[in-house]
């Protein structure tokens, strides 16, 4: 009876205060929306920067006066440098072919270019791709260098790009987080003003605490639920609409995003919304109740 | 002992010592602001004292834990004034809900409700709300909501207040009746045609201080 008793107080509890429930609910959901799509942008930056600066290449390019024994001096170099993991030699065909690749929707520049035109290169791989500034003061003034270009300048723009999004969708979720806290606190105020009569009742004839408790916090963590719920939701939303438009040409570029992932983000927002939900409400009664 | 509430001139109740046995009828009598409210709530453990012990059914709640207060409000009933019912519920429920809050099942309620209820005086009454019940009744209803848990102590709090003459006479019968059967009750009142006639025990307090106690007394 009393079980019963307590879930009734609860939907009694949110019906009674509707448009309060509504507005909790839907701060929590963007703000677990929030939560949630800024950790599944974590986790791909996380992955992404793996895979691609597992793949990342410092370029040497060579003066395309360069002499045959300086090509072969450096290779020599690169060879048994310690940073270096590997690095391949590209002559000017091959560096041609790539270029007709590159630019296989563009004949007219193709067409422009002759093999003679293009650099030889080297492709080197790091043991470890931070380590690019050290690799550029080595041989910046080795005879026949032209550039030294390294990839992962370019990828840490990106990445930069990204976690900025990545910040932004935090930092609105922790905005959206707070609003949803003052909401909660100021619903179970409301609610517990509206039950004060049987509060008093309840205190005087020795009701324990949590049965006192009990229907404010589980009303909170019903909304704090029904909020993850949404959010959970809002991300499928994102990922459906994402996957059907301009976004899907990004696919290959940015690892997408599996279902299973977005899944497995909803226990986190869920624990959140409710956990985050239950201790407000509980601290907001140990004030206004003190019970 | 002694209570001094914060921010106040004087103790609300000071270096005061009573002693009162199990089953007595004792009224706190004394003028507005006397302190004799203030033994009510030491007795609930709403206020705890400055200085001294207050001890209830055998049990030291000086410095009782916070926690164990609501079991031990189990063991005392209160009436109050303003009766403190439910006005969306009915009589019945009213005297229910004491029970079923504390863990109570709805079967025991059903057969215990009932009859507290005919020991009041409210039989047949059992499913009008307060609005629709005189100011006695509802004071009835709040006596048998006090005293549906049994307990050892019935502690009231100027019951009488609100009610005219005879309706008061008729509610101190109910609180003698329930006395007689073995509850100890403490009554707080400046009602003296009460006091006069029931003949009970006296404890007079003045600032804060007893400055009489005496058996059988009248109001003085």
């Amino acid at each position: 009876m009393r079980m019963k008793y307590v879930l009734s107080e609860v939907l009694v509890g949110l019906w009674r205060n509707v448009t309060m429930t509504i507005a909790m609910i839907i701060t929590m959901a963007v703000s677990l929306f929030m939560l949630g799509g800024s950790g599944l942008l974590y986790q791909k930056v996380g992955d992404m920067k793996d895979l691609y600066y597992e793949n990342v290449e410092v370029s040497i390019f060579l003066k395309t006066d360069a002499t045959k024994e300086q090509v072969d001096a450096l290779g020599q170099q690169l060879g048994q440098d310690p940073l270096v993991k590997d690095s391949t030699y590209v002559n000017k065909e091959q560096a041609y072919e790539r270029f007709q690749q590159m630019y296989a929707d563009a004949p007219d520049l193709v067409s422009a270019v002759k093999p003679d035109q293009l650099p030889e290169s080297y492709r080197v791989k790091l043991n470890d791709p931070e380590q690019y500034k050290a690799i550029y003061d080595k041989y910046k003034a080795t005879e026949g260098i032209d550039t030294i270009v390294d990839q992962s300048k370019l990828l840490d723009k990106v990445f930069g790009v990204l976690s900025g999004f990545q910040n932004g969708a935090l930092a609105i979720a922790t905005v959206m987080a707070i609003a949803a806290l003052l909401l909660v606190a100021n619903t179970i105020q409301v609610a517990a003003y509206s039950k004060r009569r049987e509060v008093a009742v309840m205190k005087l004839v020795g009701a324990s605490n949590w049965f006192i408790q009990a229907p404010f916090v589980l009303e909170a963590v019903v909304a704090g639920l029904f909020g993850s719920i949404l959010g959970l939701l809002a991300l499928i939303g994102v990922k459906v609409v994402a996957a059907g438009s301009s976004m899907a040409a990004l696919e290959g570029l940015i690892t997408p995003i599996s279902w299973s992932e977005i899944f497995l983000t909803f226990p986190l927002m869920a624990a959140v919304g409710g956990v985050v939900s239950a201790v407000t409400a509980w601290v907001t009664l140990r004030f206004y109740l003190r019970v | 002992m002694t209570k001094t509430y914060p921010k106040a001139s004087r103790p609300s109740l000071d270096n005061v010592s009573v002693s009162i046995e199990k089953g007595e009828f004792v009224f706190f009598i004394g003028p507005s602001g006397s302190g004799k409210s203030t033994i009510i709530k030491l007795l609930l453990h709403e206020v705890t004292p400055n200085k001294g012990r207050v001890v209830v059914n055998g049990k030291d709640v000086t410095s009782m834990r916070s926690w164990k207060r609501p079991h031990f409000r189990r063991s005392i009933g209160c009436v109050f004034q303003d009766f403190r019912l439910l006005p969306n519920r009915t009589a019945y429920e009213n005297v229910a809900f004491a029970l079923e809050v504390i863990g109570k099942t709805k079967a025991v309620a059903r057969r215990v409700v009932p009859e507290v209820l005919e020991l009041v005086g409210l039989g047949g009454k059992e499913h009008r709300y307060p609005h629709e019940l005189s100011g006695g009744e509802q004071q009835r209803v709040a006596v048998a909501r006090a005293f549906v848990n049994r307990p050892l102590i019935l502690l009231a709090d100027e019951p009488t207040g609100n009610l005219d003459p005879d309706t008061s006479i008729e509610i101190m019968r109910l609180l003698d009746r329930i006395n007689r059967t073995g509850t100890t009750v403490v009554m707080v009142t400046h009602d003296s045609n009460i006091v006069n006639q029931m003949r009970r025990r006296v404890i007079e307090i003045e600032s804060g201080r007893i400055v009489r106690d005496q058996a059988r007394g009248v109001y003085g």
